[in-house]
């Protein structure tokens, strides 16, 4: 980090006032020079695992090797996830505001030569319009960001998450300034509630009601209230905690010292899942620095204010997201829920008031108290007001990040701004809310994203997972994966959860089998209601929507496995078949040689067969073959 | 066996002794030796001031938690959704027939250990297979199969140079 201290000129870097803050600001801004070229490299998960940090070295050596003047010589920025996963290694070039996708290492000595050195674009690492296959030069012309309102997710992709001075740069920590210095805390929980935010997490419970009866509950019991990040974000399929906690862990972190101020706590915790050790460390970055400048730790902003946070990690456990799990994890306990005949904003962590908001939650606190709360009521729609992230995955186009208002509809995320099914049919179903949310059909696409109405649908918002699926994917086998997760996921405390579940997967089990009746539906929505009704915590009680959803939306399907044992998708192994068209099959032999089990065969350059008796159904053969030969029936 | 205790003490020594500080202490053993041993259990319970049967609580309720060695190689195959819709399932599979292992357990060579992951979070390049600490996008059994011998021939390597040695 570049040493903010140079930049106010005394010793001690600590920031004694929301002047200096601003004052920091401006010196920081006026010490870059907006038309120095930059070259911005994604670094968010996805990119990185398509290799971005060898791109990053490469243009490094490339740059070096071409010998620029100093002057003129581009920075090399690294940043959190830019949202559109599917193109990456994801590059951007300012100021012009270039998008290059899909970059190799083998492509940076031509961006040096040709873009940074001579100006020019390279066609070939351009967007290309889906429609027209017209090339276009920056991001604000491609529909998927276009179509998008970036609130939330606005700095990430933007900044250096490892540099405090990007993030003031970019005016953090200046609601916090304004909270702390124009603001009492009344005044902050009455923005928060007249913003109309609901928790990101999932239920959609008000975030300022939940914070009220916190402070109702302290004005009972006495200090110490506790403020608490839940960034365990365990719905499979979902990333959007992760992006914002690796890409602008300032936002989290701001939101939180807010919310303490306003609540009166002086001790916070940030409960991270382990499986993200880049937002653990991005976290842990962002907590030192801020604590170097004065805006963590004793008398913040010598406002007399202070405030402490330490992160804990998850250990792999599903049902820590839940909120009484994740205080008895915090305790060094196997993170068991417990009943909530008292609720967790009166006896939470270690007994006492607590409260909980999820990531993306604290994310939009500063952004509510920096623009006010009519602004953030103008988002999105009258009872789910703002912005919601989604993640964008399965049978799209377009995998990533998105985020658009509230409201907004399953059509418009997945098709417009999604860009559809790869193949081009209608999708058949997408799945929100992860293992606790529903299925809704392609004929409810037009269901507007938000809380109540996904709840009607009889799915739920969830975190904000989108999962795609196409006629490909068969909803028994979907309702058996999520199953089988919560069974493992189940802590086994209540009967209802431990055995219900296990039971529905049984069913369900069966049905992937052929066997079992049009009754075994009957049962299989009874058990999934008991189990709604008595099981003691949310993993429990949301355990069915996907089967209930499923069974309400395609009970076709179900009945052609339990009447006509046939998986109309090709999914379920054993209702299966796999067969070479010998119309197709070249001979090439590929798959025989891949077969685990020796059981296709045929003459060099003749068309092969493949022995069913033998056949494990694999699907082995159906990957490798080249000429799309292997069939399902 | 020393250089292993002292480096154990430095964990424990690093946090407070108190209960809420085992989860920690738990975490920071497995990440520097693959494992909790038997050995170091006692220690960070004792250092935590709680009982072993706590311990032994917290290590089998927690997925990341090991009780014995790690093979040499770990993969992750993800279960994710959006992995298991594009077959991750036919990979974990795949390995099971290669390596004679559920997920969850190791060869008996202690050369690899086979797990699943909930999500890696690398939806767009699914199914993902994590191998070691490296993301591998857009598996299929064919290249796994291929990365394998890629790996079984370092090891080959590996042992050979040891034994020169």
């Amino acid at each position: 980090m570049a040493n903010p201290g140079t930049a106010l000129k005394r010793e001690d870097w600590r920031l004694k006032s929301a002047q200096d803050l601003a004052a920091l600001q401006n010196q920081i801004l006026a010490s870059r020079d907006p038309e120095r070229p930059e070259i911005v490299v994604c670094h968010g998960s996805g990119c990185m695992a398509n290799g971005s940090p060898k791109v990053t070295d490469a243009l490094r050596a490339a740059l070096t090797e071409a010998g620029i003047d100093a002057k003129v010589m581009p920075g090399i920025k690294t940043t959190g996830c830019q949202g559109f996963c599917s193109r990456g290694p994801l590059v951007l070039i300012r100021p012009q505001g270039l998008f290059y996708e899909q970059v190799k290492p083998k492509d940076v000595t031509e961006i040096v030569e040709r873009t940074i050195m001579a100006g020019e674009p390279i066609e070939r690492l351009l967007y290309k319009l889906p429609e027209t296959g017209e090339p276009v030069l920056t991001e604000q012309e491609i529909p998927f960001y276009n179509l998008q309102q970036r609130i939330v997710l606005h700095n990430i992709g933007k900044i250096d998450p490892a540099d405090i001075t990007d993030t003031i740069a970019a005016g953090g920590y200046q609601a916090l300034a304004q909270a702390l210095t124009a603001m009492d805390p009344e005044q902050v929980v009455a923005e928060i509630e007249k913003s109309g935010l609901r928790g990101r997490g999932g239920a959609g419970f008000p975030t300022g009601r939940k914070w009220r009866s916190a402070l109702n509950a302290v004005a009972k019991k006495g200090r110490p209230i506790y403020v608490v990040v839940n960034g365990d974000e365990g719905d499979p399929g979902a990333f959007m905690d992760r992006t914002i906690m690796e890409g602008d862990p300032h936002a989290v972190l701001e939101g939180l010292i807010i919310g303490a101020y306003a609540l009166g706590a002086s001790q916070g915790y940030l409960y991270v899942r382990a499986e993200y050790p880049l937002a653990i460390k991005h976290l842990e970055i962002a907590m030192s620095q801020a604590r170097e400048l004065g805006l963590l730790g004793e008398n913040i902003l010598n406002s007399g204010f202070s405030f402490e946070v330490q992160i804990n990690r998850g250990a792999g456990a599903f049902v820590c997201g839940e909120s009484t799990a994740l205080f008895t994890s915090i305790e060094g306990k196997p993170g068991n829920p417990r009943p909530k005949y008292v609720r967790s904003v009166e006896e939470g962590l270690w007994g006492r008031p607590t409260v909980l908001n999820n990531v993306e939650t604290w994310a939009n606190i500063p952004l509510i108290i920096g623009n006010g709360s009519d602004w953030y009521a103008g988002l999105g729609v009258p009872h789910s007001t703002g912005t919601k992230v989604f993640s964008l995955v399965g049978k799209v186009n377009n995998v990533g990040l998105v985020e658009v208002p509230m409201g907004a509809t399953i059509s418009r995320i997945v098709e417009e701004i999604g860009g559809g099914v790869p193949d081009g049919s209608p999708f058949k179903a997408v799945q929100t809310g992860g293992p606790s949310g529903g299925c809704i059909p392609y004929h409810l696409k037009n269901t507007p994203v938000d809380f109540d109405s996904l709840t009607q649908a009889g799915s739920m918002m969830g975190s904000g997972a989108m999962i795609v699926m196409d006629e490909g994917d068969c909803v028994v086998d979907v309702g058996r994966y999520f199953l089988r997760f919560l069974e493992e996921e189940s802590c086994g405390k209540c009967l209802p959860c431990r055995l219900g579940l296990t039971r529905m997967r049984e069913i369900l089990d069966n049905f992937s089998r052929g066997q079992g009746s049009e009754e075994d539906i009957e049962d299989l929505i009874s058990l999934a209601q008991a189990v709604q009704d008595g099981a003691l915590c949310a993993l429990g009680t949301s355990a069915p929507n996907p089967v209930l959803t499923t069974i309400r939306y395609f009970k076709e399907e179900y009945l052609a496995h339990v009447r006509d044992r046939r998986c109309p998708a090709g999914v379920c192994k054993e209702l299966i078949t796999y067969a070479i068209d010998p119309e197709l099959c070249t001979g090439c032999a590929s798959c025989a040689r891949q077969c685990p089990n020796n059981c296709i065969s045929g003459e060099k350059k003749k068309p092969h067969v493949i022995d069913a008796a033998l056949c494990i159904r694999c699907g082995i053969c159906k990957e490798t073959c080249k000429f799309d030969a292997v069939k399902v029936s | 066996m020393s250089h292993y205790a002292e480096a154990l003490d430095e964990i424990m020594e690093s946090y407070p002794g108190q209960p809420e500080y085992l989860i920690f202490m738990l975490q920071d053993i497995q990440a520097k030796y693959g494992y909790i041993s038997k050995e170091s259990m006692l220690l960070a319970c004792d250092r935590a001031g709680v009982p072993l049967t706590q311990g032994y609580s917290v290590a089998t309720f927690y997925q990341s938690f090991r009780l014995d060695p790690k093979g040499e190689h770990e993969i992750r195959v993800c279960s994710g959704t959006a992995c298991h819709l594009k077959g991750s399932h036919r990979l974990v599979e795949a390995l099971e027939r290669r390596l004679g292992v559920k997920p969850g357990e190791t060869t008996e060579d202690l050369r690899f250990t086979l797990n699943t992951v909930n999500c890696v979070g690398a939806c767009a390049l699914a199914p993902v297979v994590v191998v070691d600490e490296t993301y591998q996008p857009n598996m299929s059994a064919k290249k796994l199969a291929k990365q394998l011998k890629t790996l079984d021939h370092e090891l080959t390597i590996d042992t050979k140079e040891q034994g020169h040695g």
